[in-house]
């Protein structure tokens, strides 16, 4: 494998750990805490929400917004370390 | 000024200025019409996205349908804002690093095969046409109700508007008039949802107002207000709803793989210049997004708690004027079956006496709060602003379908440039044109397929378009049969069950709910027609030669941001 084989697989495994982490809390805030769980939080409250319910219409979607923004960050840095930025 | 002065002003304001934009920015070659250059702003994409991907079913249904719907309207919240998610990391910065025009173009050259060209463009114009289909519906519907024009008339309207600037300008007049639109529909949508909010609650932000306490001296929480009247009327509690855990988590699951799959919305990414700008911009995209999605469960509960509070146990003579106005519409039906002149709105279908279409929530929530003419007027504007840009987006993907991926890539190679932008452009014309028709006699299952067309597009484009990107080893023999089987799948699964074909009907779709495969209603099932895609894709695609080396540089070459040239044909 050529250096430059070797940079772009480096790269590459990088990026996708990231995809791993992010998708991961994307699953948890939706499936999770929105639906699968949505019962037991109910029963904690937040101001007039019941906590499952918020998740489902309202917290799964901020979090969704702020996971994006979060990847585009992490990945222009990667993009940097290796030189792929323009 | 009154409502209907208001939103003549209004609707003739915005048509100008989707007009002049338009003519200002006329496409000139097949890569303007296509990718409106390939140069917009990260921000303009942004806009553009989400003005494409909200509809009339954003704008004008999801809050009426949440407010019926209780929790169970959560799917249509996360779903199609977590698809947001995916597509930006899992297939908006590969797709723009290909730098082609089309989904097809994608599928094609990965797969290496017309077959698995032509079985692409097929599912981007089954899934394009129904979708297209109801936002001319969407926008005769205002029309009627607020310019007082005939529903096929308005449609007619529509359609002449969406026409000119779709086809002559294509993406780059899409674009820029997808931007206006955008503006335009937020503007309409959180203008009475913060004058609402104001009033039940005090809070003038509605996503804090609808977990507030209401203003009406009593201190009750409006979410405990809302369930106590809906299990008195005998409705589930509103943040529990009634839908089985696993069929929530199947339908989420089908409408976000289905928003990260559907041909208008990838397309959009085409458009940006570099991968970097790709990714922000979906980012930007879902803020924006965002905005309507977090308003819209507010506006549902606003809304619910309104009417229930105005209707249930009052006089039908004692009626508002908005009342009267919805009835002559049809969306709006009382029947006093105990003639004792009482609105008795319940759950019981036996006893209740009032029939509301979910559609009128949004449209008469102005009107139920009494808010001022111009407010009514804007909300109107905003509907059709909706609908007309995902209209035109839809359009443009219908067109660039059969210009270039039939046409120009399976038919007619030689075609110049020229030629392909004339057929870009009759492609257009011929697909107004069946919309329209299809808005005006609306056949009595689009609503239907409309929800489907996310199963469709997660039984088919998603896999296809994932594997093309994370594994390298995959060919066209596994994706051409995942692709198929996919949404053969589907199909016969929305025909069992959504229509009742093998069974006798319509009438007999009620009875084989039981019989669902895992409890997983049709609008769900598109999750498992997606897994059972990859799950085929994968087996075949163990028993068949990998792809050549060529197509194994391009999956190399797609994974680095870098050198991402402007969308190109060849």
């Amino acid at each position: 494998m050529s250096d430059k084989q070797k940079k772009a697989s480096a790269y590459w495994r990088e990026n996708v750990r990231y995809l791993f982490i992010l998708l991961a809390i994307w699953f948890a805030v939706s499936y999770a805490a929105g639906i699968l769980f949505k019962d037991a939080l109910n029963q904690i409250k937040m101001g007039g929400f019941e906590l499952g319910f918020w998740f489902a219409q309202q917290g799964s979607i901020y979090v969704f917004v702020v996971l994006i923004f979060v990847y585009v960050r992490l990945m222009n840095s990667l993009d940097k370390k290796y030189g792929y930025n323009e | 000024m009154d409502v209907q002065t208001w939103t003549y002003l209004l609707v003739g304001i915005t048509f100008t200025l989707y007009i002049g934009i338009a003519i200002w920015s006329r496409a000139g070659s097949t890569n303007d019409f296509y990718v409106a250059g390939g140069g917009v702003s990260p921000l303009a994409n942004g806009m553009a996205t989400a003005a494409d991907w909200m509809s009339a079913a954003s704008f004008i249904s999801m809050a009426g349908i949440i407010s019926f719907a209780g929790y169970d309207g959560s799917v249509y919240l996360m779903g199609w804002t977590g698809g947001y998610v995916l597509l930006a990391l899992l297939l908006a910065p590969y797709l723009r690093k290909f730098g082609k025009f089309t989904v097809p173009d994608f599928i094609g050259d990965r797969y290496y095969s017309k077959t698995a060209r032509i079985v692409a463009v097929i599912c981007a114009l089954i899934v394009s046409f129904t979708y297209v289909a109801g936002q001319m519906r969407g926008v005769g519907v205002v029309f009627s109700r607020f310019l007082e024009v005939d529903i096929n008339t308005g449609v007619i309207i529509g359609m002449v508007i969406v026409l000119f600037y779709a086809v002559l300008g294509g993406m780059k007049g899409i674009t820029y008039t997808q931007v206006a639109q955008y503006c335009v529909l937020i503007f309409a949508f959180m203008v009475p949802a913060i004058f609402i909010s104001i009033q039940m609650t005090g809070n003038p932000i509605p996503q804090l107002g609808m977990g507030s306490r209401l203003n009406d001296g009593s201190g009750m929480y409006l979410l405990d207000k809302l369930n106590g009247l809906s299990t008195e009327l005998g409705f589930a509690e509103y943040t529990d709803g009634k839908k089985s855990t696993i069929d929530v988590f199947m339908i989420t699951l089908a409408l976000m793989v289905g928003t990260a799959g559907l041909p208008h919305v990838i397309v959009r990414f085409f458009t940006v210049k570099k991968v970097k700008d790709a990714r922000k911009s979906a980012g930007l995209a879902l803020l924006l997004i965002a905005i309507l999605y977090t308003t819209a469960p507010a506006v549902s509960v606003f809304a619910r708690t309104n009417m229930i509070n105005t209707v249930s146990n009052k006089e039908y003579a004692s009626m508002p004027q908005w009342f009267k106005n919805w009835e002559t519409t049809g969306l709006l039906a009382f029947d006093d079956k105990n003639g004792d002149g009482k609105i008795q709105y319940v759950a019981d279908a036996t006893i209740n006496e009032l029939t509301v279409d979910r559609d009128i929530m949004v449209l008469a929530n102005p009107e139920i709060a009494d808010l001022p003419p111009w407010v009514i007027a804007l909300v109107a504007a905003g509907g059709l602003a909706a609908a007309l840009s995902t209209a035109a987006g839809l359009l443009l993907v219908i067109s660039a379908s059969v210009s270039h991926d039939l046409i120009k890539k399976v038919f007619v190679p030689t075609i110049s440039e020229k030629g392909e932008l004339w057929a870009a452009r009759g492609a257009a014309t011929v697909a107004v044109v069946i919309a329209g028709y299809f808005g005006i006699n609306p056949p009595g299952f689009v609503a239907a397929v409309v929800a489907l067309a996310f199963g469709l597009a997660a039984a088919s484009f998603f896999p296809a378009i994932v594997l093309g990107i994370f594994y390298k080893r995959m060919n066209k023999e596994g994706a051409i049969a995942g692709m198929v089987i996919g949404i053969s799948l589907m199909i016969f699964y929305m025909l069992k069950f959504k229509f009742g074909i093998f069974d006798g009907g319509k009438e007999a779709v009620a009875n084989l709910e039981k019989d669902w495969w895992f409890g997983i209603s049709p609008e769900g099932f598109g999750s498992v027609a997606m897994l059972v895609n990859f799950i085929v894709s994968i087996v075949i695609m163990k028993f068949t030669p990998p792809p050549p080396e060529d197509v194994q540089e391009i999956v190399e070459d797609i994974r680095i941001p870098s050198g991402a040239g402007e969308a190109a044909s060849h």
